[in-house]
Order: structure tokens, then sequence, then C-alpha cells
């Protein structure tokens, strides 16, 4: 059970973070197809920096030293960085979309196709082969460990502290709260129904005195640093900090996830963890003993694991095709905003 | 119309000059990368870079390295038939892109319906036993199954687009992805799995490989016919598919731009209530679209898988195949002329072929080639801005720059549009 859960998270909170993205952008009027690349981009950029930044004095003593904290910090450092990034990379989208008014359709392909060419140039010049890796065992020294807490090598903590706080990532709790800090300002603030307002009626919005460029400008930007983000804690949490010009599919995944939640932030936190339960099985479904009895449930079911990965995207078609009447979809997303048509 | 202004006024010229302006701003971008990288990293140099740039413009005519390991040119036949053999599938995605994208539909599926047409294709080319039908039987029925299976394919999306109003991209992505997951399912759980090479795991058998009493044996199989291309190019992958892709293009400019069927595929998209007001069957129309582009895709997946050169990795969840993908910029490029694409195809096969060039002869490598597609779309992506810039020194502005091409439909509109400028 603490197998699964913890698993769950792993996969779940980036999915989150993502779809999270998603509405950013979608709500203040751009479709972000370009989630995907956007984070192969972050992943790329976030493994490069533990990379360059792990061989200097700093972070080879505190590593020396065990210094937690450092490390702790240095993860977050990493996450910020693949953000930033991210932000700027998506800024390319923000261009052709806001200020040429380009197809927002093309524009994300083109990101889509560019990130995993620019990640992978790049790292075959660098590492001479596919796959940027760190040096050692990095996830294990940004894993959270009991021992950081002063508990022995036999010692247990408690079921609570086994599941959420033992071999879990900082990166993880952190993606949890940003998730909830941005759903409160998409929903609570004045900015935040100033950005949906661009989503919806951007010639009102307009007529009221919004600056409707400089809002999409600012959905879009923050979605790509979400992504970018997401991508990195992606990287870090479920391929061991390394980076291959990939993200498995999970961008587009998140955008599944963001389109089952309706758009709406609580949703979205379901739906990924629906969807990262259903990951989670596929990746280890004969290894996993629910409530620990011995008994290999899904194994004895004998469902093929392919089945339970195409699940999310066959679902979300499901219920596309039952809800498109009632869809919470922006009514403007991915139409430029055009002063003379107010 | 009339003299050289009127000449670069109409739409044909500047699509055609839009298209190539992305293409020379992509190639310098690529070009730029190269020199940067090669001037900051201390084992490269400026030597190097020049080497790398000069091959991603001429790779196609790169021999190698001379005895004095200067990069030697001249006539490379293997080079210019692998081109032909890699455009052969690009030209068929890129006529599924361009003749969905003709008729209001971004077909960004084209990834899915080709992994169905690698599935449906390979699996009768392999499931069928050596020997009980003749071998171009095979063949056809293997072919014919794969457009079939794409057909069906993408007639999904085309109807949840047209009977619940789902945009078709969202779907599209969607079944791509069940695609992705479904065709590695079905290979894990087939007999087609190459266990004749111990040294590959997750590979299926070439289809020279043919199924002898309950075993596969190499030369036992089907391939595509060489046609004599082999000899015009020898040591290439070239057969004849490249002219059957070819064909089909011929095939869909006829059928979009000469026939009522076309036209009313077109008149969905341009605007899909005026269509319907004239008397056409807009539901059923986006529908067959749909189907048309998926078989297309699927086709050029048996066209590359049926060659019998080629092996195809099972294990597809993780990853679309970038064939794919690349339908997109060619028929972009193409400004989705089905006649264009053929020469956008074999452009993007020829970028890919100087990036093996460069993988091989220097210490650059083939995916800056994917960045200088990358830049590519996104400048297509802004084209009427382009097309625009350029045709700025007429007094009045041209009524295109009216409306913005938004959503796929009214680019659509636009598509119409150049096409009526043509014929001005």
């Amino acid at each position: 059970m603490t197998f699964l859960i913890q698993q769950t998270l792993l996969y779940a909170v980036p999915l989150m973070i993502v779809a999270l993205a998603g509405v950013f952008a979608e709500r203040s009027g751009i479709i972000n197809l370009a989630l995907e690349g956007i984070m192969i981009f972050g992943a790329f950029i976030g493994v490069l920096f533990v990379r360059i930044m792990q061989g200097t004095a700093w972070i080879s003593a505190a590593k020396r030293a065990n210094a937690y904290g450092t490390l702790q910090l240095f993860e977050v450092l990493a996450m910020l960085t693949a953000a930033l990034f991210g932000a700027i990379f998506s800024l390319l989208l923000s261009f052709a979309s806001i200020n040429l008014r380009a197809d927002q359709t093309i524009g994300g392909t083109a990101l889509n196709l560019m990130a995993p060419a620019l990640a992978l140039f790049f790292i075959r010049l660098i590492a001479n082969q596919n796959t940027l890796y760190i040096d050692g065992d990095s996830p294990s020294w940004f894993m959270i460990k009991k021992a950081m807490f002063g508990y022995g090598r036999g010692e247990n903590m408690s079921w609570l502290g086994e599941t959420f706080i033992n071999k879990m990532y900082l990166a993880t709790y952190v993606c949890l709260l940003v998730f909830a800090v941005l759903s409160i300002l998409l929903y609570k603030t004045r900015f935040g129904l100033r950005l949906r307002a661009c989503g919806e009626n951007p010639q009102a919005a307009d007529s009221l005195g919004i600056n409707v460029h400089r809002m999409r400008y600012a959905g879009t930007t923050i979605s790509g640093a979400l992504a970018g983000m997401g991508g990195f804690v992606y990287a870090l949490t479920t391929a061991n900090c390394t980076s291959n010009g990939d993200v498995a599919g999970f961008g587009f995944l998140a955008l599944a996830v963001m389109i089952f939640g309706n758009w709406k932030p609580l949703n979205i936190a379901g739906a990924s963890v629906l969807f990262g339960l259903f990951k989670c099985i596929a990746a280890a479904y004969s290894s996993i003993d629910i409530n620990g009895d011995g008994v290999y449930l899904l194994r004895e079911i004998g469902i093929n694991e392919n089945v339970y990965r195409m699940l999310p995207y066959v679902i979300t078609l499901i219920v596309l095709a039952f809800t498109s009447k009632s869809s919470r979809a922006p009514k403007a997303e991915g139409q430029p905003y055009d002063k003379g048509q107010r | 119309m009339n003299g050289k202004e009127s000449f670069l006024q109409r739409e044909g010229t500047r699509s055609v000059l839009a298209s190539l302006l992305s293409i020379v701003i992509g190639l310098a971008f690529g070009a730029l990368a190269i020199l940067i990288v090669g001037l900051l990293s201390a084992d490269l140099g400026l030597e190097s870079a020049w080497e790398g740039i000069r091959l991603i413009f001429g790779g196609l005519f790169s021999t190698g390295r001379g005895a004095a390991g200067e990069l030697s040119w001249g006539f490379n036949g293997q080079n210019i038939g692998n081109m032909l053999f890699r455009a052969t599938p690009l030209i068929m995605t890129g006529l599924s892109v361009a003749m969905a994208y003709k008729t209001g539909l971004f077909n960004i599926g084209a990834p899915g319906q080709y992994l169905i047409g690698t599935l449906t294709s390979l699996a009768i080319a392999l499931g069928i036993p050596a020997g009980t039908l003749p071998g171009w039987l095979v063949w056809v029925l293997a072919f014919c199954g794969a457009m079939l299976a794409g057909a069906l394919w993408g007639a999904i999306p085309g109807a949840l687009k047209a009977f619940l109003n789902i945009n078709e991209v969202i779907a599209c992505i969607m079944t791509n992805w069940i695609a992705a997951n479904f065709v590695t399912w079905m290979f894990s759980i087939s007999n087609f799995k190459n266990v004749a090479e111990n040294t590959k795991s997750s590979y299926i058998y070439k289809t020279t490989y043919g199924l002898v009493n309950g075993a596969y044996v190499s030369g036992e199989g089907i391939a595509t016919a060489k046609l004599g291309l082999d000899r015009l190019f020898p040591g290439s992958q070239v057969n004849g598919g490249i002219l059957i892709a070819v064909v089909f293009a011929i095939v869909v400019h006829v059928m979009m731009s000469k026939t009522t069927f076309g036209y009313e595929l077109k008149a969905c998209g341009a605007n899909r209530h005026a269509a319907r007001y004239a008397g056409i069957a807009d539901r059923r129309n986006i529908v067959l679209s749909m189907a048309i582009a998926g078989s297309l895709s699927a086709g050029g997946a048996a066209l590359y898988w049926l060659s019998g050169n080629t092996e195809f990795f099972w294990s597809t969840y993780q990853a679309l195949p970038a064939i794919g993908f690349n339908g997109i910029p060619v028929a972009l490029l193409a400004v989705c002329n089905p006649i264009g694409v053929i020469f956008t195809a074999i452009f993007m096969s020829m970028l890919t072929v100087s990036g093996l060039q460069l993988t091989n002869l220097t210490a650059y490598n083939e995916y800056i080639t994917d960045v200088i597609i990358s830049v590519i779309v996104y400048l297509s992506a802004f084209s009427l801005v382009i097309k625009l810039w350029l045709g700025r020194r007429r007094p009045v502005p041209p009524k295109l720059g009216a409306e913005p091409p938004s959503t796929p439909s009214q680019s659509a509109a636009d598509a119409k549009d150049e096409k009526g400028g043509d014929a001005e």
C-alpha cells in the first residue's frame, strides 16, 4: 500500500502541475499544445543544471558533510532553473500567437518538435550519447530519508511517515504547494479574474481597460514555468534525474488530465491522481501487493499493462464525448485577439 | 495582373516565397547553431564548424572524406536513393495532413494512423504463411489492409468532430496515444517478434521473413519491387514505393481540385454551416476527410515497412513515430498543395540524409536537422505575416489580412483564397 501511494503520488504530481500549466494558458485564451515540448526542455535544463552544479565546491562539500538542508535547497534551485527556462522557452509560443497572431496549434507543434531536437543535439554534444546522466546516484541524495529525522537504520517511522516522508522528494510537496497557491491566484484574486476574462471574452475585458496582450503573456509564461518545472520534477522523481529528450508523452497526458478535469483545479487534482494510479499500475502491476497479504491481485486478474496505459486516453475521449455540450473550455481559446472585432 | 509588381503580389508566388524564406531562415539558424557551438567548444573550433555548415547545405552530395581527411564531394547514389526511400512515407503523411488541412481539419493524428498502418501491414504480411498466396497478392492485401485500417482509425476523430463537435486536435492526440499503446499491446502478444536474431529485442521481423512450418525464414517473405531503382542508385534502400507515393499525390491533387467530391470537402472546411445550407452533407464529409487522411498516413506506413529492409521497434508506447509528425511540416511548407508535398517531403528527407552525414563525418549530430525542421514549422505558423510583409508594397492592404487565420477552418479558407489567387 505504501508503495502504491508513493508511486501514484510521484506520477500524479508532475501531471497535476503540468495540467495546471495548461489551464493557465487556456484560461488566458492561448492553447498550449507545447506542454510536452516545454516539459522536455525543462527536464533537460534541470538535469544539466544539476550536472554542472554538482561539481562545484559548494555542492561537493555539502555532499561530503551530508548537509541535507543544502542538498534540498539545491533541488529547489534546480526546479526554479527549469521553471525559468521553461518560461523563456514558452515565450516563443507567446510571441508567435499573441504578437504575430499565428496559428496556436502549429506554433505548439513546432515547440514540441523543437524541444527534443535541441535537447538531443546538446545532450549528444555534451555526453556523446543520447541520455544525459549525472555523476553518482543523485536521486538518492535528493531523496528525503528517515536518517534526516534522526531515525536509525532499523527503526520505523510511523505509517504516515513511511508513506509520505521516507523516500519521497521535497519536489513533490513543493509542487503541491505551488498548485494550491496558483489555484487560489486563478480563482480568488483580481489578477486571476482578469486572466480568465481574457480567455472568455477578450473584447469585453479590453473594453474595461484590461491589457489582453499582457494578460495572455502572463498566462502562457506562468504556463511555461509550470511545465518546465513539471518536466524536471518528472525527470527527477520517475526517471532517475536523467534526460533523453523524451518525457514519455506526459505532456499530452497532462492535456488529457486538464480536459478530464474540465479546466478546474480541484477536478484536475482528482484526475491526475486517477491517471497517476493507472501509470503506476502499468509500470508495476505484477509486483503490487495492495493490502500486504501476499496476493498479487492485479497480476492474477491478468490484464495486459498496455491496457492500463491506454485507459487514461480512452476515458478522456469518452468523457469528452459525453460532456462536449457542457464543456467548461474557455470560450475564446485559440483565437488571436483582434482589437478590430470589438 | 501585369508586370513585375503583380507577380510579387500573386498569392501563389507569395506562398512559395514565404515557404522558401522559412527554409532559408531555418537553414541559417541551423548553420548559426553549428557555428556558435563550434566557436564555444574547445575541441571543435572554426574549422569543424565550417565542415558542419557545408554538410548541412550539401550533405546529399557528400562522399565522405578524402585521403587527406578533407570532405569530398560528388554524386552519391546511396544518399540520393536513401533520400527517396525516406521521402516515400513522408509524402504519404504529408498528403494526409495537407488533405485534411484543406478541408479545415488539423490532422495531428497522423502518427497514430501511421502506427495502425504499421500494425495492419506487418500483421498481414507476416501472418500469411509463405507459399499460400503469390507474393504480390500478399503485398497488395497488406497495403490495402493498412489503408483500410487507417481509414477506420482516422474516422474516429472525424466522427467525434462531426457528431459531437469535439475538437479534432484533442481527439487526434488521444487516439495517437491509444494507438501507441494498442500497437505495443498487439505486438507484445503476437508471434511476429524477431527471435531469429538473438541480439535484437523488441523488433518485429522484416517482411522478407516468411512463415514456413511455424518458423520465420529469411528470404521467404515479401518486399516491395525495386523496379530497377536500386541499379540507378546503387547501395541504397530505394524501391518502387516512391512511385506509388507520387501517384497518390497526383490522385489527391485531382480529387481535391478537379472533382465535385473534393469541392464539397473543401466547402465544409471553409464554412461548415454554409456548406450545409448549400445542401452538402457536412457530417459525412468531415468523417470522410479524416478517413481519407487516415488511410494516406497508414498507406505511408505500409510502403515503409513492406519495403523489406526496415525493422519495426514495436515497443512504441513511450514515443510516437516522427514520420507521422513530420507530415505536418511537409504539408505546411507545401502550403497544403498535394504536388508541392512531393517536393517538400524530398527536401525534408534530404535534410535527414545530410544530418546522418553530419553524424558520420563530424563531431556534430543529426538532431540539428530536427532543430532546423522545427524552426521551419515555427515560421510556417506565421507564414501569413511573412506573406503580408512580402506583399506590403501594394497600396491597398490585401483582403487576406482582414481575417486572422486562427482556427484551422479559417486557415483552410485562406488556402482556398490562395487557390483563387492562382487562377486569376
